[in-house]
């Protein structure tokens, strides 16, 4: 059992939930720009749907990192909103993603765009985190600095435990989510061949 | 000369081509017929390289900027002088001595007089023989030609006739039209889509 | 020496074809006046002089909107860019002429647009236009290809908002910070490390987007 924290008391035990749910996000958007990149390079059509599905799971965690800052903010400075979350820029981002996505045809064309508009996505993130952090908005705690974690022994063990629980979670449903579109591909072939 | 085999393409759920494949020797002429929706189109643009198709594989002699399209469209500027038009492309097409090869096509395609016009006061027919000038510009190994004879008044119609004719055998030539008759004096393979 | 001198033709065609329509920067300076006029009715009386910043890079942001929606469209009539992409010089040099020319009409807007402001709102200060003509580079050279991208679905004026204003809101948070803080240098150079890597990342993507 992680001891409670000093400043932000029960409070801070979000933490635990919030910080791992945010690095998967960014895990995921990270490797939907990889698959993205790969695609680019190597042309192959497979990689398209893996980014999207990748960016998928992201966008779903990335709408969860916004819910839980935002309890975090009431707990802890008894506010729901705070314009500091660094969040808040890539879900709009990757929002116009999947606008972008629904608004070409299925295709080379749309996969290519896609995957260059992924690619600008994972050059925003930290480009976009300078620039909140210029806007000198610092009320979100800094957890990690260039020291090393500021926590306790439990509470890092603590903390790494849910992050690996949530970084095979969110592995689990890109699997999951994978299997079901390719399936869905090749019931759509298979009907086709059949008429 | 190129070889086609097995070019599938289709857009999201709607298949407009499958199964094609042939082979068309370096100076052979494909004429390529089918009625409207049939795919010749597409095909057309999957030989100059605008299209990636979903299946099969096709291989073409000519390197890029080798290739000359007709397309439906004139693929100029609106608001460019058919002089103008022709200049850029020809900088982009890295033609040598445009200048002395565009006052020759314009010339031949009959639109010197009108060369400092601007193209959205051409006609249609004016349209297409500035789009053949543009086509040939840069003495392409491989001629795309979409419909060559929509839109031309006879006049024209013998004009590309002559064109055609000379280019026949020395270049590599894939035309597309719904009156294959036109062709067949010239044509040496000929590919009918359903 | 040909990808300058290809890339000058197409940036020259386009301020050609602008001479001859007038199309895009009669629009774009008559955008931003009036958005500055409503601006002015829109905010109090005794507002803050840095509200008035904020509001000056709403202006500048939507009219470089008004500029990016219309900048592939002598393109896409009659099909050009089918023939540009045939062609065998480099294909980034038409992104590159496209985000000059965008560029180009930007910034006259901007020549009236700025000394309207300085002189109905706000003093500007030369690290303040600094930030403006950095930030427009960034703003063209993303924009400019993010406009390719959207030209060729099926809602293309209104996907473009969509598209660049995410990628737009740290290049809002320089130019105001350049405008309004008191030590400029740092959200300069932040402008000038977004520029720079969104330009080669543009600049490196554009083949992609215009190619099957």
């Amino acid at each position: 059992m992680a001891p409670e924290d000093a400043d932000q008391g029960i409070s801070q035990r979000i933490f635990y939930i919030h910080v791992p749910i945010a690095l998967t996000a960014y895990f995921c958007f990270g490797l939907g720009a990889w698959k993205a990149l790969r695609l680019l390079w190597l042309g192959e059509e497979r990689y398209d749907l893996e980014s999207y599905v990748a960016i998928h799971q992201g966008t779903i965690f990335g709408a969860l990192t916004l819910l839980t800052g935002s309890i975090w903010a009431k707990a802890s400075w008894s506010v729901w909103w705070t314009w500091s979350s660094r969040q808040l820029v890539l879900f709009l981002f990757y929002c116009a993603y999947f606008m972008l996505r629904f608004s070409i045809e299925e295709g080379p064309r749309r996969a290519r765009s896609c995957a260059v508009y992924a690619l600008f996505g994972v050059v925003l993130i930290p480009i976009s985190f300078l620039a909140i952090r210029l806007a000198s908005d610092f009320v979100h705690p800094v957890v990690f600095n260039l020291d090393g974690p500021q926590m306790s022994g439990t509470m890092f063990v603590t903390f790494c435990v849910s992050w690996a629980a949530v970084t095979s979670l969110a592995y689990v449903l890109y699997r999951i989510e994978l299997l079901g579109k390719r399936i869905d591909v090749g019931l759509r072939e298979l009907r086709e061949a059949l008429q | 000369m190129i070889r086609a085999r097995g070019l599938e393409k289709r857009y999201g759920r709607r298949r407009v081509l499958r199964g094609i494949s042939f082979e068309l020797p370096a100076g052979g002429f494909l004429v390529v017929s089918g009625a409207n929706g049939s795919g010749k189109t597409t095909l057309l643009r999957i030989l100059a390289g605008l299209v990636a198709p979903t299946r099969g594989t096709v291989d073409i002699e000519a390197g890029r900027g080798r290739i000359g399209l007709l397309a439906h469209e004139p693929l100029v500027y609106r608001e460019l002088s058919a002089l103008e038009n022709l200049d850029l492309y020809g900088r982009l097409y890295r033609v040598s001595e445009r200048r002395e090869r565009i006052g020759m096509l314009l010339e031949r395609f009959g639109l010197w007089e009108a060369r400092n016009e601007r193209v959205a006061a051409y006609s249609r027919g004016m349209a297409q023989r500035l789009a053949l000038c543009r086509t040939l510009l840069h003495d392409p190994d491989l001629l795309v030609l979409d419909e060559p004879f929509s839109a031309l008044d006879e006049a024209g119609v013998a004009l590309v006739d002559r064109e055609l004719a000379e280019l026949a055998g020395l270049r590599t030539v894939v035309a597309s039209t719904h009156e294959p008759d036109r062709l067949a004096a010239l044509a040496t393979a000929e590919l009918a889509l359903t | 020496m040909s990808y300058a001198a290809d890339v000058a033709a197409l940036a020259r065609k386009d301020l050609k074809v602008e001479l001859r329509t007038r199309d895009t920067l009669p629009a774009m300076l008559l955008f931003v006046l009036a958005t500055l006029v409503v601006f002015h009715f829109a905010l109090p009386t005794n507002a803050a002089d840095d509200a008035a910043y904020g509001l000056l890079w709403v202006a500048i942001v939507f009219t470089a909107l008004v500029g990016l929606t219309r900048a592939w469209v002598p393109e896409h009539e009659h099909g050009v860019l089918d023939g540009l992409v045939l062609a065998p010089c480099d294909r980034s040099a038409i992104w590159l002429g496209k985000t000059l020319a965008t560029l180009a009409f930007l910034a006259a807007a901007q020549v009236v647009a700025l000394p309207a402001f300085a002189l109905f709102f706000a003093p500007l200060g030369a690290p303040a236009i600094a930030g403006v003509l950095l930030a427009d580079v960034g703003i063209c050279a993303v924009g400019s290809l993010l406009a390719a991208m959207a030209a060729a679905t099926r809602s293309r004026e209104v996907l473009l908002p969509l598209l660049l204003l995410p990628l737009a809101i740290p290049l809002v948070v320089g130019g105001v910070g350049s405008a309004v803080s008191s030590e400029p240098s740092r959200y300069l150079l932040f402008l000038g490390l977004y520029d720079a890597v969104f330009a080669v990342l543009s600049w490196a993507s554009f083949e992609y987007v215009v190619t099957e």
